[in-house]
């Protein structure tokens, strides 16, 4: 998993912002992308109206009954309707985005930031933390974190959170030391503006907008490796309907009963795709290199 | 180059300090407490204390690290506390199916991933380009945990081509050697083990290769794309040169560094990657050994596998970044 290196993001008015954002929404993908991220969204909103059925809702006549009228995309093996545990899972899906990808956006972004602008020892031993934490391969971490606070959902979140935690780190401490060195930080500094205050107020608005692409961007990655997690058996646990936990059920039955892993993960595919096409959009859209390229 | 070497080999030993560091540490937080798991419930307070002493749980935690360490050096990792077996032996014996799938699914990435990104590099947005990259886009969102579903469901239960779960046809072992059934078939100079041992790999490695095939395939045609308008591509075509022979000699072998780089640090990759696939598919690999390991709270197993792996993967990142080095003398120098 590589750090993504990003220009920094020319600070400009509002409308420049969304002539931007109407070039970048221009390409076919990245509407395509959009209108999935968007459409899974509505579906963690709307999951309760829209489902047939409640996700937990056992119908013992009707097991591992296959995709039909009544159940478009089938029932497992306590006669449990497939469509609503796939919509239900969308919620644990975008929790696992919100609580990973904001941890690590959070406390990387925290020690990032402190890193670059104090600088000096502070600065090397995080750095050097985050160098060890990266010589990991992040799947093998995840499983150590896990192993070490114990299978659960909100732990598989944190580790997977943890393992992107580096990675935001080194990002955001590397725009640090480029804002750090501008003239209205030097204004203010000879203003007599207080060094936390600077660090908040001026530092970090301005050294902001690449981490938020990164977070677009890996938001595909943590709803597949949560996935994964709770598939092992380390994350989700029944009767979630959280869509790796699903899908692992699916699995003792695949033989007889494909559907089972075959929607949820289906729903897994697309949701990581949309965020992937977002996510490359705005890379190429903040990295004047690569819109060269194009 | 030498200096180069040193320099890279002292930053080795301190990130494997820190690694091993990290995963100690890590496993010293574990909420459960290591004698109450081993004695169970019904200890009394004075087993509980002397089990914890004979383990050296009751001495401070850098005294237990360092002891640990020197352990460590040793290849002595503690006994599994499952089955009383050296827990490095557990993950050693584990080890060989995680290469052999590792490596498998790299090669099949390799010699499908290059080409393809060559030929859509000659021809950039062109019908077939898009195509290749919108599949290998789809390739690099695709959890691969529902992928190798899919292909036993399709070329396993559907089709009924291949086998769709472990090693061999119970029975049908060649006497280990390696631990690597495929090398261990040819050792055995059995065609009908051969035969077999490869067709078990192919699902396996397929699944777990896609990722990285979409990878390769992506970043081929890039660095075919940037070396493309590099002067000494121009001078070549005007030289006259045939277009296929610029390709080739011009443009892939320099744009070859770089991919080799990415394929490198692919490997390492999928020796930890290498779990969901295991499981998939049945596999005794070191991952399955792994996930065992840790919902039993096997901690010995899971320090020891967790160590075999980082050292791994940061080993095979060093051999990577040397022969970047070798090959492109402006790294040594910076």
């Amino acid at each position: 998993m590589s750090v993504v290196a990003l220009a920094p993001a020319p600070r400009s008015g509002g409308a420049s912002w969304a002539k931007g954002l109407g070039r970048l929404m221009r390409r076919p993908t990245a509407r395509l992308g959009l209108a999935i991220v968007v459409a899974f969204l509505a579906l963690t909103v709307l999951a309760g109206v829209l489902a047939p059925h409640s996700p937990f809702d056992q119908d013992l006549e009707n097991t591992l009954s296959p995709p039909s009228l009544a159940h478009l995309f089938g029932t497992d093996q306590y006669g449990r309707d497939i469509l609503s545990r796939v919509m239900y899972g969308s919620r644990t899906a975008l929790l696992a985005i919100l609580v990973a990808d904001g941890f690590a956006l959070v406390l990387g972004g925290a020690c990032g930031l402190v890193a670059g602008f104090y600088g000096g020892w502070l600065d090397s031993a995080i750095m050097r933390l985050a160098d060890v934490l990266l010589a990991f391969p992040y799947l093998l971490l995840a499983l150590i974190i896990v192993a070490a606070l114990g299978p659960s959902l909100l732990n598989s979140m944190i580790a997977i959170g943890i393992v992107y935690t580096p990675q935001y780190a080194r990002l955001l401490r590397g725009q640090v030391l480029a804002v750090r060195e501008t003239d209205y930080v030097l204004a203010a500094r000879a203003l007599g503006v207080g060094r936390p205050r600077i660090m908040l107020r001026h530092v970090l608005p301005n050294s902001f907008t690449p981490i938020l692409v990164m977070a677009t961007l890996q938001a595909g990655s943590v709803v597949v490796e949560t996935a994964g997690l709770s598939f092992l058996g380390l994350g989700a646990q029944p009767p979630s309907p959280d869509w790796g936990a699903v899908l692992a059920d699916g699995q003792t039955y695949f033989l007889s009963a494909w559907w089972i892993a075959t929607f949820p993960g289906l729903a897994i595919f697309l949701v990581v795709l949309g965020f992937n096409l977002v996510g490359d959009a705005l890379r190429d859209h903040f990295d004047p290199h690569r819109r060269m390229v194009k | 180059m030498a200096q180069y070497i040193v320099r890279r080999l002292v930053q080795l030993i301190l990130v494997l300090i820190g690694i091993s560091a990290v995963v100690f540490v890590t496993m010293h937080v574990l909420p459960g407490d290591v004698a109450v798991l081993l004695l169970g419930d019904k200890a009394t307070a004075q087993q509980l204390a002397a089990l914890r002493h004979q383990l050296g749980l009751d001495q401070p935690v850098y005294v237990q690290y360092f002891r640990f360490a020197a352990d460590a050096l040793q290849g002595d990792f503690g006994t599994s506390l499952r089955n009383s077996r050296p827990a490095f032996e557990e993950v050693w014996i584990a080890f060989p199916v995680t290469i052999q799938l590792s490596f498998a699914a790299l090669f099949l990435a390799t010699i499908i991933g290059v080409p393809l990104g060559v030929m859509a590099a000659v021809k950039p947005l062109s019908r077939f380009d898009n195509i290749v990259m919108t599949v290998s886009l789809f390739g690099v969102s695709m959890p691969i945990f529902w992928l190798g579903l899919m292909m036993i469901l399709v070329f396993g239960a559907f089709l009924d081509l291949l086998p769709i779960g472990g090693l061999m046809a119970i029975g049908d072992e060649p006497p280990r050697v390696t631990g690597m059934s495929v090398v261990d078939s040819i050792l055995s100079g059995d065609w009908h083990l051969i035969g077999e041992s490869l067709e078990y790999l192919i699902l396996p490695a397929a699944t777990l290769g896609t990722i990285p095939l979409a990878i390769i395939t992506r970043i081929t045609r890039s660095e075919m794309l940037s070396v493309r308008t590099h002067d000494h591509v121009r001078t070549a075509r005007a030289k006259g040169l045939p277009e296929a022979r610029v390709i080739v000699k011009h443009v892939l072998r320099n744009a070859l560094i770089p991919i080799t780089t990415v394929i490198g640090l692919q490997l390492g990759l999928l020796l930890s990657g290498a779990v969901l696939t295991e499981t998939i598919f049945s596999l005794p690999g070191l991952g399955r050994v792994m996930v065992n390991a840790i919902l039993q709270r096997d901690y010995p197993v899971v320090q020891a596998g967790a160590l075999l792996t980082a050292f791994l993967f940061v080993v095979v990142n060093l051999l990577v970044d040397l022969g970047y080095a070798y090959l492109d003398p402006r790294i040594r120098y910076r």
